[in-house]
């Protein structure tokens, strides 16, 4: 062997423990996507809404519908993680919090403001319905 | 010289794709006007009854109807933008690249359209 050989490698994206910005970073995009379709879905029931109430009700009854019930759980879930790492870019667009520290507060604290506005909007849903 | 461009395109600064920095701004524009408004919509939705009656009231409010057209045509507006930079990452065939790309603006053009009308056929609707 020789001693070129025993340089450290960089590690391959699949073995390398992705770090928690990088997490969230992929995690934006996919719950960007996932929003995109999602709104789709929603301006479908408002166009059901608006063509009468008997189309509306269909929507309703699958909105009601356990996979229903899922698709808006992961769709609020998505909306909040996408909405705080979303103002998180903000703040680097102006140059604000690029310090290793500060990015590891924030990205937790992304997390838990997600879960604590999805946990909130769930219960005003859980409330109203009663 | 090292700098082939035209002294009227490095002063116009919009490079190759000729909008310049437009995509990343619209992008920026549209997330602060998305922040109030999507705020607004969950919990809106989330505290009423949604069944037709009381849904259809509350978008013939003439404010309501306005926020959720704003809404509506901001957050289509932001997902062009931010899909289209997820393909051209992605997708590295040229052909499905520019497909893919032409197939999701117009997509959400429709929903855009499909979305306002139908705010406006409930407000203006008997």
């Amino acid at each position: 062997m020789t001693p070129q050989n025993k340089l450290p490698l960089s590690p391959h994206l699949q073995i390398y423990r992705l770090p928690l910005t990088a997490l969230l970073s992929v995690a934006h995009r996919a719950t960007g996507v996932v929003l995109g379709l999602g709104a789709m879905v929603l301006v479908w029931i408002l166009a059901a809404a608006a063509n009468s109430p008997e189309t509306y009700a269909i929507a309703y009854q699958h909105l009601g519908a356990w996979y229903g019930q899922i698709f808006l759980f992961g769709l609020v879930f998505s909306l909040y993680l996408h909405f705080c790492n979303g103002i998180r870019h903000l703040f680097w667009d102006v140059g604000l919090g690029f310090e290793l520290e500060t990015v590891d507060i924030t990205a937790k604290l992304v997390i838990f403001v997600t879960l604590a506005l999805t946990v909130a909007t769930w219960l005003v849903a859980a409330n109203m319905a009663g | 010289m090292d700098n082939l461009s035209t002294p009227l395109s490095k002063v116009k600064g919009l490079g190759s794709a000729k909008e310049g920095t437009g995509h990343f701004w619209h992008q920026r524009l549209t997330t602060l006007i998305l922040i109030p408004l999507v705020l607004w919509f969950a919990f809106s939705i989330a505290s009423m009854p949604i069944d037709h009656a009381t849904l259809t009231t509350w978008i013939r409010q003439p404010t309501v109807a306005i926020a959720l057209i704003l809404l509506i045509l901001a957050t289509f507006y932001h997902a062009q933008l931010g899909i289209q930079i997820v393909i051209e990452d992605y997708v590295s065939t040229h052909s499905t690249r520019t497909v893919s790309i032409i197939l999701v603006n117009f997509l959400c053009l429709l929903f855009a359209i499909i979305g306002v009308v139908a705010v406006l056929k409930i407000s203006f609707g008997s």
